[in-house]
């Protein structure tokens, strides 16, 4: 069972066993500004300036306006649950020990109420009620190869 | 209204290979691919020489010109596929085929998918590990790794705005292992399910249990398309392509989950565009085919289909309703991706066609119409709308 709590993900810990999927900024550069500020407990997404609005996933592009001039800002590390769910079938062997497990869709109010996807941390079992405030939490990997870093969230 | 391709193209063969457990065929997948092609001309009593166009989805790993070749055949005017993954492309390959048919680039099109997971790797297995890039690095290192866990949040969703209760999705699984019961073709053939036995199976990813999962399989499945004019003097009844096509909401593939519509089967547009082109209104479909990757998706299509109204869901979602004998919409009636064979939604196309002919093992009473809707929640999904009559 994952169950790791924020002092545990701060203090170094990390919400799955082992890394089965490392996330990597693309080779292409689209995505390389949120990949650098999550290294430094920093949410990056983009903004498009002639929309006033927040753009994520990141694209070359303003689905909006088709400007390819899409800035990248800092937004508050917080939000709310979306959506959820609760893993009990590993799909992959070094999965078998971790389950269950608790995948969140979190939105942000303060950016457009774009989405990311992370594991709510603490007990796996706990009631999960859609709407909840949370709070990101940095889990780095600074001596995989290569480091990364994950977003992963907690109850206020 | 302007000239679309209504009623101008037709099913006339249809065909599978034994449907096996993943792992259980013991021919390669290719070779399925071959039986099923050959058995699908048989079935229209064409020579299969005389097949000259190529449709289908998903990446499908067996060329056209592999097929080509290996059977010796005159000409290939028409190749193409549907692009996306999973079963999306099920009923947008058959449209596609007969839009090659109707503008008089081919004449005899076949649609097939040929599938052997036990010989290339499962779809329920995490596909992509290691170092990832794109949109699969926003999602995959969470553990969020295979199609369950990509669909379980969007159907919470879906349950959480509209009210809709765990025993909607029970009445799609229960509906398609009451059906596969009487169809021998059905893996699950014998292995009859009950509420009990789904309230108490296993979670596989909240809020789908086992039962609420297709399977995973081995075979293939074909149908040759021709002219509605070639098939009325042809060997079996013609089930006529009254409209077909594809589809995909707004930004539905935004990365990391971000389709601002996120509760959705996906079927808004195509809904509405599929029931324009066949002049046919939802409360005329007679049976239903609906793609079960999880139950969830199932009555998201059908609401979204405006086949029950969201309201109603809770009250109308039960296996009275869509059995084959008396129910008010027919739902799945060979067993469906949950209980015949995830032949990809494929084996829904044979199915909705053998309604029309008349053919089933769970046969409704003389259907006009027949629906097929491929895939929900991924894009593109399509649909079709097959008619006994122009």
């Amino acid at each position: 069972m994952a169950n790791a709590t924020k002092a545990e993900i701060e203090a170094g810990g990390s919400y799955l066993p082992t890394p089965v999927a490392t996330p990597m900024a693309m080779v292409d550069g689209l995505d390389t500004p949120y990949y650098e500020g999550k290294e430094r407990d920093e949410l990056w997404v983009q903004y498009c300036a002639e929309c006033s609005e927040h753009q994520w996933g990141p694209e070359w592009i303003c689905h909006g306006c088709h400007s390819y001039d899409v800035e990248w800002r800092q937004v508050a590390p917080e939000g709310r649950i979306f959506s959820w769910e609760r893993i009990w079938h590993p799909v992959h062997p070094d999965l078998a020990e971790a389950v269950p497990y608790v995948v969140v869709l979190i939105e942000l109010p303060h950016a457009d109420d774009i989405r990311m996807v992370g594991n709510l941390l603490g007990d796996p079992e706990e009631e999960i009620m859609i709407g909840t405030e949370v709070e990101a939490v940095f889990e780095h990997h600074p001596d995989h190869d290569p480091p990364y870093t994950l977003v992963q969230w907690s109850r206020k | 209204m302007a000239a679309t391709m209504r009623g101008t193209t037709a099913i006339v063969g249809l065909a599978e290979t034994t449907y096996y457990r993943r792992g259980g065929a013991e021919d390669a997948e290719f070779k399925l691919g071959l039986m099923a092609v050959r058995a699908a001309a048989e079935d229209a009593g064409i020579d299969v020489r005389d097949i000259d166009g190529f449709c289908s989805y998903s990446n499908d790993r067996n060329d056209p010109t592999r097929f080509h070749t290996a059977l010796g055949l005159h000409d290939l005017k028409w190749s193409s596929m549907v692009w996306g993954g999973g079963g999306g492309g099920c009923a947008g390959a058959v449209a596609m085929a007969a839009a090659a048919v109707h503008a008089g680039i081919a004449t005899n099109v076949v649609v097939f998918r040929a599938l052997a997971q036990g010989q290339f790797g499962r779809f329920g297995a995490a596909s992509q590990t290691g170092a990832l890039q794109g949109a699969a690095a926003y999602t995959q290192p969470y553990g969020q790794m295979s199609p369950a866990q990509s669909y379980a949040m969007k159907v919470t969703r879906f349950m959480h705005d509209h009210g809709v209760e765990q025993s909607a999705l029970r009445a799609v699984s229960l509906a398609s292992y009451y059906h596969a019961q009487r169809n021998p073709r059905a893996v699950m053939y014998g292995r009859p399910l009950d509420e009990e036995k789904y309230d108490n199976s296993r979670w596989i990813v909240e809020p789908f249990h086992l039962y609420d999962c297709c399977q995973e399989n081995d075979g293939a499945a074909a149908v040759i398309v021709t002219t509605a004019e070639r098939a009325r003097d042809m060997k079996n009844k013609p089930v006529y392509i009254l409209a077909g096509g594809q589809g995909s909401q707004y930004r539905q593939s935004a990365w990391a989950h971000n389709a601002p519509d996120y509760g959705t089967s996906n079927f808004k547009n195509n809904a509405k565009s599929m029931f324009d082109m066949a002049q046919v209104k939802p409360e005329e479909v007679d049976v239903a085919q609906v793609y079960e990757n999880f139950t969830g998706g199932v009555v998201m299509s059908i609401i979204e289909h405006g086949l029950i109204p969201v309201e109603q869901a809770n009250e109308e979602f039960t296996l009275d309703n869509f059995r084959f004998d008396g129910g008010k919409l027919p739902l799945n009636t060979s067993g469906g991706n949950l209980a015949e064979c995830y032949m990809h939604g494929f084996e829904l196309v044979t199915e909705a066609a053998r309604q029309i002919r008349g053919e089933s093992t769970a046969q409704v009473d003389d259907p006009e119409i027949s629906l097929v809707a491929g895939g929900p929640m991924v894009e593109p999904t399509s649909n079709l709308l097959l008619g006994a009559q122009v």
